[in-house]
């Protein structure tokens, strides 16, 4: 109840804030509008629907496309870390691939795929994949091998090990990894939003560039809102009860 | 199968190794590990094996355990040779090697999982059982890393012990643990021994250890790793680690143990 009073406050306080600031006319209306205008802009946007289309488009894009990134992802990074060749090739191409910031991809995909979903899918793919399959590579590397020999003078082996030894074991550095590829997957998306349009749906990165072609800071502002709101909203679902299980089973520190 | 069926006690195994040799190839050249080394172990015997650091105690019962295999010699377990690791044969690490991500249940449900032949209430009931052997009921749903070391033990014995093996392989079980911890578990290991009916070997460096536990006592040298001398400990049991008797016999073992180091530091 304290937290939650704490956490109302707090942000109570920094739109206070920002109204005391419009108040003060120090920046023109049009540069920095009142908190009431976004809000007002928030509301006409929700009731047309637009606000709502947008952030399904977005949010179909990043949970398909993060999705095949990670099926494909996890598989490749327990074979590079078992395989000397494997490790070789493809994980020398994902180490190098991952340092590729993953916007960069959106040149590529447009050229390859044309204006289509499969040009954001493609970009979300690559922005997820590198950092889930290295992640995976290193928490199996890292593995005490300890575990794999006990588990085999039990009776485990091949997949049954892979399965209820090797990605258990490794789970840290996986989860850390889905979320280091989450972060990625949506900013590249963003980006490509922003930067090209899609003619097959609207995502939140198109509306918040209609805003700027518009020159309606309200609807910049209440979209850049939606946008931050969805990626604590998907913190919270997708990775909160992982590393709680995390800390409540390893006993590490709480994230 | 039902679960008496499961926690009946099965024939405990004979285990032969038969001038078994194994070398390693590190950086720094070759070690040889064991050299030319024969051991006959009877039917649930609890043996102890004691040496130098480095004398490939731990080597001998993972080749035992079939995690490795030896480049010349042979190894039989009840008659049968030793192709891999097998549910007949469970170890006990140094390293307590419980699963993190499971609890204490679940560690001990691993290899039961793993057995055939058995409902999952059965397993459950099993799994309860052995961690009430080992003094843990009450923690069957905590995690590990919530216990303390001679609990994490105690778990590692109740996992090895729960497929029902006929040979137990223990590598130093007891080595982290504080002396009063570990005098307990000494009367626990000695009570299921005689409860469950297993053949043991049991690596340590203690010689009062090995003493306290042992029918016999095996001493091995290093460099390469034999076998030096063996010793039967007769007293009866349960054996008091802090007994007169037992310090005399172990006195005369480390005696032993001394020139053995003694004549090899000469002869290198
Ligand atoms: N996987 C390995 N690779 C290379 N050398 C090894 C390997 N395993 C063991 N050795 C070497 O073989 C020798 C025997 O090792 P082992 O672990 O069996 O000794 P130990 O008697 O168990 O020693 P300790 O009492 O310290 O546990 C050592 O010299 C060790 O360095
Ligand atoms: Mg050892």
């Amino acid at each position: 109840m304290k937290r939650v009073l704490i956490i109302v406050a707090f942000f109570a306080g920094l739109v206070g804030i920002w109204q005391a600031v419009c108040a003060a006319g120090i920046w023109s209306p049009v540069l920095l509008p009142e908190p009431l205008t976004v809000g007002r802009y928030l509301w006409a946007a929700i009731l047309d629907g637009s606000l709502a289309e947008s952030a399904w488009v977005t949010s179909k894009r990043l949970l398909i496309g993060y999705a095949i990134g990670c099926l494909l992802g996890l598989p490749m990074g327990l074979l590079t870390a078992r395989s000397r060749w494997l490790s070789d090739t493809v994980g020398v191409l994902a180490l190098g691939l991952q340092t590729l910031p993953s916007v960069c991809w959106v040149p590529l995909a447009l050229l390859w795929f044309g204006q289509s979903e499969a040009a954001m899918l493609f970009v979300v793919v690559m922005g997820t994949l590198w950092s889930v399959l290295i992640a995976v590579d290193n928490g199996v590397r890292n593995l005490p091998p300890i575990y794999v020999r006990a588990a085999r003078t039990m009776g485990s082996q091949g997949f049954h090990t892979l399965r209820s030894v090797i990605l258990p074991a490794s789970l840290p550095y996986v989860v850390s990894g889905m979320k280091q590829g989450w972060a990625f997957a949506w900013r590249s998306l963003m980006a490509a939003e922003i930067y090209v349009t899609i003619l097959t749906g609207y995502g939140l990165g198109h509306l918040l560039h209609f805003g700027r072609e518009l020159n309606s800071m309200d609807q910049v502002i209440g979209v850049m809102l939606v946008i931050v709101l969805i990626g604590l909203l998907a913190d919270k679902v997708l990775f909160s009860p992982w590393e709680r299980f995390l800390h409540h089973r390893w006993g590490t520190a709480k994230a | 199968m039902s679960v008496t069926d499961e926690l009946q006690n099965i024939a405990p195994a004979k285990l032969i190794v038969e001038g078994v040799s194994k070398t390693f190839s590190s950086r720094n050249g070759k070690v040889q590990a064991l050299d030319n080394v024969s051991l006959e172990v009877g039917e649930g015997e609890f043996v102890c094996l004691v040496g130098p650091s480095g004398c490939g105690k731990s080597t001998l019962l993972n080749l035992i355990a079939g995690l490795e295999k030896p480049d010349s010699g042979r190894l039989l377990a009840n008659g049968n040779p030793v192709n891999g690791p097998g549910r007949d044969r469970m170890v006990m690490f140094q390293e307590h090697a419980l699963f993190p991500w499971l609890d204490v249940t679940g560690n001990v449900m691993f290899s039961l999982r793993l057995k055939p032949g058995l409902t999952e209430k059965e397993r459950q009931d099993v799994a309860a059982y052995y961690l009430k052997l080992v003094g843990l009921e009450r923690f069957a749903h905590s995690n590990i890393h919530e216990l303390s070391g001679g609990m994490k033990q105690r778990v590692a014995l109740a996992r090895a012990l729960a497929p029902n093996p006929r040979v137990l392989l223990m590598d130093e079980p007891f080595a982290a643990l504080d002396a009063m911890t570990r005098e307990q578990l000494y009367t626990d290991i000695q009570r299921i021994w005689a409860a469950r009916k297993k053949t043991i070997i049991f690596v340590t460096h203690n010689v009062r250890e090995a003493v306290c536990l042992g029918d016999r006592v095996v001493l091995f040298s290093r460099n390469p790793g034999r076998i030096r001398e063996q010793f039967k400990v007769e007293l009866p049991r349960p054996r008091d680690i802090n007994s007169v008797e037992l310090a005399a016999h172990s006195t005369e073992i480390t005696r032993a143990l001394k020139s053995h180091h003694v004549a090899q530091e000469v002869a290198e």
